[in-house]
């Protein structure tokens, strides 16, 4: 650990009913990374990000996040403190339309009173236009979005996520159910994200996960297998093993 | 077949209002008292009817105790009524405490006397009451069915602490209100229900314009959000049991002015108020109007409670199956409800059926401004 660590986990252990989902997992994140995480099936994956999220509270361990703990924090609060997150299926406001949902998202402070009797600020609006410029959702600012595409689902997500601000962006599966080109687009999205905010990526798709050229931390069985360049983990025999298959021999 | 956040239709909103407006004006002229009185009372139950579209029409919370918070309004003003008429009798007490030898007025009685505290504790009493069992319920994340349950046991507790206490509230037998006096007349009196109905007709239409300015913009989207996905609106760093709280104790504070008015105009408030039939009614006139429109509600509670009057004063006895037989037919061939069926594509699905019109031809949600897709 160490003060430019945005995030550690430090042996997070988490078990439903004796099935460790995690354990022991450490993992540390510096400020500006782009991380990607992948693993087989039933790895950890999405409990990692519950824990970190505040939706699962570990069995054992310690997150740190800017210093702080947020073990036992609520949900919102962890938000707030600045962890913002895309599920795995686009979870958007389906009934709400394209502007509503990112106005959700850029609202500050999120408090009852400031949303009943405040009109919207200025620079918040400005930011609903970049966002929606930057997803190319712009024609579709009153459509619902419920209407959208499944793709343009997930871009709408993302700009939420980014409309939130948050210091760490916790982005599950992006790429599920996309074409290909829109795939390419969101690694290009997200590799702009990162730099000025940490960005940890989960994904199976391996073209996916090469695009976005990052470090790459490998979890299995709630732990982490190995990190390093994509490169690197390739060669990994571990990683082989587990996850790439070892051809028949 | 979602439950959209209807955009209203002008024309449509507009006519309605017209209509209702103009029968307002009318009706104290063209109607017997006894059928004024009667349609007082049902616009009045349109008020709670706004309150429980709030919460479940907009927020997702299927309340069955909405029953208390209506009672609670409807006892406030009963009290005080009762307080302010009672120098003829013994002790200078309502009459009532006499037949069970209470010769002091019991403690909580005594704000009652003053009409400015009176007045506020219609609404906020219920709103407070709501406010602490929904921050409890919503704190401890119940939701759902469980919710729904929780609420119905709610009432059920009410109802059989109102009617066991004889000597506080004269329990079972409720208070009367019509042979109690305001402004030196009596509360009963033709001149007097006249004044009721103009109120409630005025805070009908009150009442309306503070639900639309509730769920509009980010608050009502959050309301939304709540109901259609309460665990992102949660990552997006709101506090849902904040909000839920908050509109919960709206629809408890709409509730009591509802009951109080009710109160008034029915001549008593008894634990009748709050038994399971009547709360689970108020669900039913919201469902038949048209969840989150909330000009549904004040048509379904208005429009519901004429028919049953009607239909019991013809057909004694078959109105429960009517009423049933109508939350089938709404809840199986309307889910939207009637003006959210209105609102929506049914009016012309149903004339296509019959040859009417013409059928669209291309798909309606067909994109044509696929030109830009690039990122």
């Amino acid at each position: 650990m160490n003060n430019k660590d945005l995030l550690n986990l430090i042996d997070i252990t988490v078990s439903f009913e004796g099935f460790l989902a995690l354990n022991k997992l450490n993992l540390n994140l510096k400020k500006g990374e782009l991380r990607a995480v992948i693993g087989p099936n039933g790895a950890g994956k999405t409990t990692f990000l519950d824990v970190i999220t505040g939706k699962v509270k570990p069995t054992k361990g310690e997150v740190i996040f800017k210093g702080k703990s947020l073990v036992g924090r609520k949900e919102h609060k962890i938000a707030r403190l600045g962890v913002g997150r895309k599920f795995q299926s686009p979870r958007i406001f389906e009934n709400l339309t394209v502007k509503e949902n990112l106005e959700i998202s850029v609202t500050t402070p999120k408090s009852p009173l400031n949303l009943i009797n405040k009109n919207i600020k200025d620079e918040q609006v400005d930011e609903i236009e970049r966002l929606m410029k930057i997803v190319n959702l712009s024609q579709k600012v009153d459509s619902k979005s419920g209407s959208l595409s499944h793709g343009q689902k997930q871009w709408l997500e993302i700009a939420m996520l980014v409309g939130q601000k948050p210091d760490l962006m916790l982005v599950d599966e992006p790429v599920a159910g996309l074409t290909d080109e829109e795939t390419d687009l969101t690694a290009d999205l997200l590799k702009s994200l990162s730099g000025e905010n940490t960005v940890v990526v989960i994904d199976h798709d391996m073209e996916f996960i090469r695009r976005l050229d990052s470090n790459v931390s490998v979890l299995n069985q709630g732990r982490v297998l190995c990190e390093g360049t994509m490169e690197t983990i390739q060669k990994d025999k571990k990683v082989i093993d587990v996850y790439l298959g070892r051809p028949e021999d | 077949m979602s439950l959209s956040k209807i955009k209203f239709d002008k024309k449509i909103v507009l006519s309605f209002w017209i209509i209702l407006i103009a029968l307002i004006i009318a009706a104290p002229t063209l109607l017997p008292v006894f059928r004024l009185n009667l349609l007082g009372r049902y616009l009045s139950l349109s008020i709670v009817a706004l309150g429980v579209d709030l919460i479940w029409g907009y927020t997702g919370l299927l309340s069955l105790g909405q029953g208390i918070f209506f009672a609670l309004g409807g006892y406030c003003a009963a009290m005080y009524l009762q307080i302010t008429s009672s120098s003829e009798f013994p002790n200078n007490i309502p009459e009532f405490f006499a037949l069970y030898g209470v010769e002091k007025l019991p403690f909580f009685w005594e704000p009652f006397r003053s009409p400015v505290f009176t007045f506020f504790a219609i609404w906020v009493i219920p709103a407070l009451v709501a406010g602490l069992i929904g921050f409890l319920v919503f704190r401890n994340r119940i939701k759902g069915v469980y919710f729904s349950i929780l609420t119905q046991a709610s009432l059920l507790v009410f109802f059989n602490f109102f009617n066991g206490q004889q000597k506080l509230i004269n329990g079972t037998n409720g208070l009367k209100t019509d042979v109690t006096q305001i402004f030196g007349q009596m509360v009963g009196s033709e001149s007097m229900q006249r004044v009721f109905f103009w109120i409630t007709a005025i805070l009908v239409i009150a009442a309306w314009f503070f639900a639309k300015w509730v769920v509009k913009g980010r608050f009502g989207n959050i309301l939304i959000g709540i109901r259609d996905d309460e665990p992102r609106v949660r990552f997006t760093g709101y506090n849902p049991v904040i909000f839920k709280t908050i509109i919960f104790s709206i629809a408890g504070a709409l509730a009591g002015i509802s009951g109080a008015l009710y109160t008034v105009q029915s001549g008593i408030v008894s634990p009748q108020f709050m038994t399971v039939p009547f709360s689970i009614e108020m669900v039913i006139w919201v469902a038949v109007g048209g969840r989150g429109t909330l000009l549904g509600a004040i048509l379904g509670a208005v429009f519901i409670n004429y028919a049953k009057s009607l239909v019991s004063e013809a057909l004694p006895a078959s109105w429960m199956f009517i009423q049933g037989g109508l939350f089938i037919l709404v809840v199986t061939a309307l889910p939207e409800g009637v003006l959210g069926w209105m609102q929506g594509d049914g009016p012309r699905n149903l004339l296509q059926r019959f040859g009417l019109k013409r059928k669209i031809e291309t798909y309606p949600s067909l994109e044509i401004n696929n030109k830009d897709k690039k990122l």
